[in-house]
């Protein structure tokens, strides 16, 4: 068997999206997001070591219109990612792999993380005081 | 009929050859991610706005620099693992793809010991 032009997945072209196929490909889309929120995570924590004026600038950019946007991008994609991991994580053992779980268990991670980045920005608004 | 392809025919034909591993931890760290990712963002929700005075009396508290160092370390191992699945999926040519996994790790490893580092230095220097 020729190794060199097996094929790879997936074949995005010649598949019909559905309820399943959708939320997988977001479920990727939100861990490779992640994955950078991770290095602005880095930046953010670093920017206190440099002091307070580094600090207070990281913070003003996460405060602006623009940081408030992506904290919203990242906080969905958290909570998204996190519900349908946890779903992953109960296919691994063997849980709710029929179609009727997969649908049932795939809207209620949508109705979680759109519920979780509601309540987390009005908390974050609270906390900052109604500004 | 037999569903499971030959050993003979799939040897040698893995992306990475150490599947068992990379699995595993991705499972591993993923659960720990769940209290881990939770206890951060309740965190971020209070540091709000926060200066730099506010945000070291918080890493200061007992607890959250080990839970951060947590966090940070399972982010970034979880993070550069699921990456490399995703470049094995999509990259096909074998110098490129070799060079983006390796990449993905200097990276990860990179920017997970800067922000442990910082953690350090935030919790130990007044
Ligand atoms: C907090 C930062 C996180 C980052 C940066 C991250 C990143 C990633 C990435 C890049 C992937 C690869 C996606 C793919 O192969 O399609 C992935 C997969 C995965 N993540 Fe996360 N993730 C995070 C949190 C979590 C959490 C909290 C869970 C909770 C259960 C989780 C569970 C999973 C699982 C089960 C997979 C494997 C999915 C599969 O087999 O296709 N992740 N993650």
């Amino acid at each position: 068997m020729a190794s060199e032009n097996r094929p790879l997945s997936p074949h995005l072209q010649v598949y019909r999206p559905q309820i399943t196929s959708i939320l997988s490909i977001i479920h990727r889309l939100t861990g490779v997001t992640l994955a950078a929120g991770a290095l602005l995570f880095a930046c953010w924590i670093l920017a206190a070591t440099y002091g307070e004026d580094a600090f207070a600038f990281a913070q003003r950019m996460l405060g602006s219109w623009f940081g408030q946007l992506v904290l919203l991008g990242f906080t969905f994609a958290l909570f998204y990612h996190l519900g349908n991991g946890i779903r992953h994580l109960a296919w691994d053992a063997g849980w709710g792999f029929e179609m009727d779980k997969l649908r049932v268990s795939g809207w209620i991670v949508v109705l979680f993380s759109l519920l979780m980045t509601c309540v987390t920005f009005i908390a974050a608004y609270t906390a900052a005081g109604g500004t | 009929m037999q569903h499971r392809s030959a050993l003979d025919k799939v040897r040698h034909l893995g992306s990475t050859h150490s599947g068992a591993e990379h699995w595993w931890s991705e499972r591993l760290t993923a659960i720990a991610l769940v209290p881990l990712s939770l206890w951060f963002v309740y965190s971020a929700i209070g540091l709000t706005g926060a200066d730099l005075a506010e945000f070291k009396a918080w890493i200061g508290l007992y607890g959250n620099p080990v839970l951060l160092i947590l966090f940070i370390f399972c982010m970034f191992h979880h993070g550069h693992l699921g990456v490399q699945v995703v470049i094995e999926d999509y990259v096909h040519n074998e110098q490129v793809k070799f060079l983006a996994i390796i990449s993905t790790k200097f990276v990860a490893v990179l920017f997970g010991t800067a922000s442990a580092f910082a953690v350090l230095q935030l919790t130990f220097r007044i």
